[in-house]
């Protein structure tokens, strides 16, 4: 046991929002609003090659036409898309080394707790991080480490310059722009992001991270993320999301791609931790992304999600099981409290034979919140011996919240075997007397409870994503339960 | 160490505890029997402070303090201690995350600092043996998937780690084997100090055997309508609980 | 002289000169208003999304009188009463009604009583239910006294027959306070082809009443049929309805169950067994309005060939339901590479102190069984049969009524060989 709740304790002091500062450092913006105009200039800003100024305008183009979805389970103010800024940099823009960092950046990823000092990393928490702010990566560390054995882990703008021939080949392939409205958004005025491509046969001796953070008032994040692993190769990705504490909703539009070639397998590890909004649902980020992954042959994509944070979230990460034998695995905890909402879930799309896939989904529903649970496992005709096994559970604690099971089941092929099971269910009032007869204050009863409900899909993070996840379910519900 | 005066208690506004006095010293262990209905599992919920019941009349002293302002945690680490009578399970959290934040609660709640990660481990390791409690089930979830003797095996254990003032066993022995009843009642004999005191709640006398009283009381209609040494409760043995009554012209 | 009415989606209903609508003149003004704003739903509407309605919408029916020879076949219970519509139209002579039972006919009804019909359906972005209320031509109307227990079995027998007819018929059901009864709704064709029978059935189940509804689907492989029971319960009530869906080209049954008292209790179990290229869509939605209920779903089936089921369960708990227990489980086994199976249980909860589980499963027959009953020397034809009939078996079990049980098994037993 590296970790207990009683080690959280002292961590747990500060209930607020600890993540709400903002980081007062000169940045470069374009001006508000959306047009073809802004889109020309993003590109002209990164320096961008022709191809991909003419992917972004059509796709400006097609989003254009296509207009906001309203079927997920949950109720807000449209963005208005002329109100945003699509482009905010840091002044100063790329760090030649870690002594260049201004003090007030370093003192921002302090706070965050993202160490990007590869000399004062311990060994055995070996993290490669990329720090994305606003709409560019700030720095990547490790990278020379990671060069060694072929591994590209750079910003995305840092890869479309220097590895053009993969973006190209493999940007917009799982998540095409016609994808989704907010895709489509995204293709068009993506301004940073993170690429990895891990090479044959190798296996990612660290965790990678992109942390990103939204810091400047007004302005949405649109950011995109490339996974590539090539054959019989194997990465574990971390994603961590916070921003500061804002009366107005920011919005976060975010396309993640995955592609594992045969035998490869990502591990895709989030927490999300976006600003909820405050006690009375005023502010707090749109979380409208898009992330699926591309499975061939024998490959194996698992998507862990801890959600606390954003005021709307709609997030569906997904696994296309194209190869024969490919797994997609989805464990998801997410936290909805006080007018939280958030429409989350899955979707497995079994194409090739044999193959598996496991969603355990825990939802936990506070406050005045609403969850919901949406997820889809489709089989296709020539799926052979498909094998699906969903449990989504919920629980509540409180009288005023939701907690909603949306599972849509589609199969085409009979030699499938599709299993969902879900149940919703108050927070056990025997559990907490019990916890509190040995000592244990109700508020600590809550935590344990919640976190051993959740156990299945805290198990599966990288260790240090674990304790942060574990303090942010326990911060998160602090004064849910009366 | 406790002192019940006419205690009066009701659920949904049926009275169960009648006026109920009972006064327990350090050192001693009192045995608590009585036929179904008498109240024995009420008392000890109502001492551990469970919201369900309603204290209409009497006071709790418990060592100086008035038990029945506090609130159920707060007793726990005044160092009142209910072994339940059906243990609750909590899934996925671990009896050893469970028992340490129960322990450094109790110790910050003390003005103490938390227990160092030695320490703990080499307490577990102490005090499961007294209750030979396989050490894989501490750190297995709470109660999860734990035999019926498993279960009140682990109450003792989680006692013995807790080390309270005063016990509650609440029917510890009801679904025991012999066996498990023997190991049980060693577990409480071994935890026994001049210190502390011990109250069990119980239907059977073969619990007795094991752990010796040195006070019987019989509880009936809410009310201790007689009390003695081991003896009665070997008296009560025999005769049944009809003799009380007849006896008491109840 | 006809009049034809199109709408939106340019379905042509052409009614008879003379032959017109019988609700009340203000629900059929609404009606009218309505239609021309609807349109069809498209697999893009949520409620539709696996149920294609084209076959439908782009057909021109007749509303039609017609006339069959003999309704022995259509009997399910020969010591009850019966109440017989062909093409939605009464037919006196095929009934056998009785005086103790409160069984009428809407179009021998008053105006005022007609002013019942209508309360809880909606109109509003449902073009099946405004169309009914257009055309209804007849229905059953049956209250089951307070106190009643009746013993013999209510039936309502409806058959379709011709080319393109369609049927709209309206039952109202009352059940009075301490009452109970139960009733079979029974849907047949004969010598139909292309036909559609859009019904709606109104049920109101008062304090402390009990009312079962059996419901048999059996029109032909080429007839479409889309059934609507409203169902409202009152306080104490008991409220039960079994869906036995036995052939059919396209079939939509909407149940909804809107829980307005407490203490009640809702059972929903449905079978569905489909060949060919046979269609059939399970829509149910349970609304838990008051606390302390109970509500149990079931629905299995069984697909061979080339036939689709869709299954979609709502269960509602609103925000003051507390202490409502709500279980829902769907099951099937495809026997086919080419059948599909959509299924979309869901749960939507706005109160804490539920219990609320619900369950999916789609599979095949396990093959160790089929091995196991073949290593005694069952053929494994008459292997496969006896695993269905054990796969449905436990629904089949919740019939109370033995002569709608038997209706079942020799129906299954016609159609699959069933042994059950």
């Amino acid at each position: 046991m590296a970790y207990t709740e009683n080690e959280l304790a002292s961590d747990l002091e500060n209930q607020e929002y600890k993540y709400g500062f903002v980081t007062n450092i000169e940045s470069e913006q374009v001006p508000k609003g959306l047009t073809e105009e802004t889109i020309r200039l993003i590109s002209k800003k990164k320096e961008e090659p022709e191809w991909l100024l003419e992917y972004r305008l059509k796709a400006f183009e097609i989003w254009n036409n296509m207009v906001e979805p309203t079927w997920a389970h949950v109720h807000y103010d449209k963005p208005n898309f002329q109100d945003i800024i699509y482009y905010s940099a840091v002044k100063k823009k790329k760090y030649e080394n870690w002594d260049d960092v201004e003090p007030e950046m370093k003192a921002t990823m302090e706070k965050l707790g993202i160490s990007m000092d590869e000399q004062k990393v311990l060994t055995g928490t070996n993290v490669a991080v990329d720090f994305v702010m606003d709409s560019v990566s700030v720095a990547t560390s490790f990278k020379a480490k990671l060069a060694e054995l072929g591994i590209i882990f750079c910003s995305f703008s840092d890869a479309v310059k220097e590895h053009s021939e993969l973006i190209k080949k493999y940007m917009g392939t799982v998540v095409p722009v016609t994808d989704n409205f907010y895709a489509a958004l995204n293709a068009a005025v993506f301004t940073d992001g993170s690429f990895c491509y891990i090479p044959k046969g190798v296996r990612c001796p660290m965790e990678l991270s992109t942390y990103f953070r939204i810091n400047e008032q007004g302005t949405g994040q649109f950011e995109r993320t490339l996974v590539v692993a090539d054959e019989g190769s194997y990465v574990s990705y971390l994603e961590g999301c916070t921003a500061p504490q804002r009366d107005e909703n920011q919005l976060h539009a975010a396309v993640v791609e995955l592609i594992a070639l045969d035998n490869a397998e990502i591990k895709y590890s989030t927490v999300q931790n976006w600003y909820p909004g405050d006690k009375d649902g005023k502010g707090g980020i749109f979380n409208f992304v898009t992330k699926r992954g591309l499975c061939e042959r024998n490959a194996k994509i698992s998507w862990t999600q801890v959600e606390t944070g954003s005021a709307v979230t709609w997030k569906y990460p997904s696994c296309i099981l194209k190869g024969d034998n490919s797994v997609g695995e989805f464990y998801s905890v997410a936290v909805t409290n006080n007018y939280q909402q958030a429409d989350t879930g899955t979707k497995m799309i079994h194409l090739g034979k044999n193959t598996k896939s496991t969603i355990i989904s825990k939802g936990v529903s506070a406050g005045k919140s609403n969850n919901s649970y949406r997820g889809l496992v489709q089989i296709h005709k020539n799926a052979q011996n498909a094998r699906n096994f969903s449990q989504c559970d919920s629980l509540l604690m409180s009288d005023e919240c939701g907690a909603h099971t949306f599972p849509y089941i589609e199969c085409k092929n009979s030699s499938a075997k599709i299993e969902h099971e879900a149940t919703t269910s108050k927070i056990g009032e025997d559990q907490i007397f019990y916890c509190n007869q040995r000592g244990i204050s109700t508020e600590k009863a809550i935590s344990l409870i919640v976190n051993g409900y959740c156990k299945e899909v805290l198990n599966q993070l990288p260790m240090e994503f674990a304790v942060e996840a574990q303090k942010l379910l326990a911060i998160s519900l602090e004064g849910s339960v009366g | 160490m406790i002192k019940i005066e006419n205690l009066q208690a009701s659920i949904d506004g049926k009275e169960i505890l009648k006026g109920l006095n009972l006064e327990v010293k350090a050192g001693e262990i009192h045995a608590i029997m009585g036929p179904n209905g008498a109240g024995k599992s009420t008392l000890a919920s109502i001492l551990a402070g469970r919201e369900e019941y309603e204290v209409t009349e009497g006071t709790v002293d418990f060592d100086g303090t008035d038990l029945l302002e506090l609130s159920t945690e707060d007793r726990a680490r005044e160092g009142l201690f209910l072994a339940f009578q059906y243990p609750i399970e909590i899934p996925g959290v671990s009896n050893i995350n469970f028992l340490k934040t129960a322990i450094n609660e109790i110790r910050e709640y003390k003005g103490e600092e938390p227990i160092s990660a030695k320490e703990f481990m080499q307490m577990v390791r102490d005090k499961s043996a007294i209750v030979e409690l396989d050490s894989k089930l501490a750190s297995r979830s709470v109660n999860e998937g734990f035999s019926g003797g498993e279960k009140k095996r682990n109450e003792i254990f989680q006692m013995a780690m807790l080390n309270p003032k005063l016990a509650i066993l609440d029917e510890t022995d009801s679904g025991l084997d012999i066996d498990a009843l023997r190991i049980v009642a060693t577990g409480v004999n071994k935890l026994k100090t001049k210190d502390n005191a011990t109250i069990v709640i119980t239907h059977y006398q073969r619990l007795l055997d094991y752990i010796v009283p040195d006070f019987v009381h019989v509880l009936f209609d809410g009310k201790i309508v007689k009390t003695g040494t081991k003896e009665l409760a070997l008296e009560l043995e025999e005769k049944g609980y009809d003799w009380i009554k007849e006896e008491l012209a109840l | 002289m006809e009049q034809v009415i199109n709408t939106e989606n340019n379905v042509d209903i052409v009614q008879p000169n003379g032959v017109n609508g019988i609700l009340p003149i203000e629900l059929k003004e609404k009606a009218t208003a309505l239609l021309s704003t609807l349109s069809f739903p498209t697999t893009k509407t949520e409620a539709w999304k696996y149920t294609r309605v084209g076959k439908i919408s782009n057909k021109k029916f007749d509303i039609q009188k017609s006339q069959i020879s003999s309704i022995k076949n259509y009997v399910i219970d020969p010591n009850g009463i019966s109440i017989v519509f062909i093409n939605g139209f009464y037919n006196a002579s095929l009934s056998k009604l009785s005086d103790s039972i409160n069984v009428s006919s809407l179009s021998e009804i008053s105006e005022i009583e007609k002013n019942k019909i209508g309360k809880n359906i909606q109109l509003e972005n449902e073009v099946f239910n405004t169309l009914n209320t257009l055309y209804t031509t007849d229905g059953a109307i049956i209250e089951i006294k307070a106190n009643q227990n009746i013993h013999e079995t209510i039936q309502i027998i409806h058959i379709i027959t011709d080319n393109k007819t369609i049927s709209n018929t309206r039952n109202l059901i009352i059940s009075q306070k301490n009452s109970k009864a139960s009733i079979i709704q029974a849907y047949f064709s004969e010598n139909a082809s292309e036909t559609f029978t859009n019904v709606i059935t109104e049920v109101i189940v008062k304090e402390n009443a009990h009312l079962t509804i059996d419901k048999i689907q059996n029109e032909s492989e080429n007839c479409y049929q889309i059934a609507t029971e409203q169902i409202s319960q009152e306080q104490n009530s008991t409220f039960s309805i079994n869906t036995f869906t036995i052939n059919g080209g396209l079939v939509r049954n909407n149940v909804n169950i809107n829980i307005e008292g407490q203490n009640c209790e809702t059972n929903l179990n449905g079978i569905y067994i489909l060949k060919g290229t046979q269609h059939v869509d399970n829509h149910t939605i349970i609304d838990h309005k008051v606390p302390n209920c109970n509500s149990n779903e079931s629905y299995k089936g069984v697909m061979y060939d080339k036939s689709t089921a869709v299954f979609n369960g709502k269960v509602f708990v609103r925000k003051d339901a507390q202490k409502t227990n709500a279980f829902q489980n769907n099951a099937n086994v495809l026997l086919s590479d080419d059948a599909t199976v959509n299924s979309k249980p869901e749960l939507e909860i706005y109160a804490d102190d539920v219990k609320c589980s619900h369950g999916s499963t789609t599979g095949q027959l396990d093959e160790d069984a089929v091995f196991y009953l073949r290593a005694r020397g069952i053929s494994e034809k008459s292997a496969r049969q006896l695993i269905v009939s054990a796969f449905i078996a436990d629904i089949i079990a919740k019939i109370e009524n033995e002569n709608v049980k038997e209706y079942i098994f020799k129906n299954l037993n016609e159609n699959y060989n069933f042994e059950l």
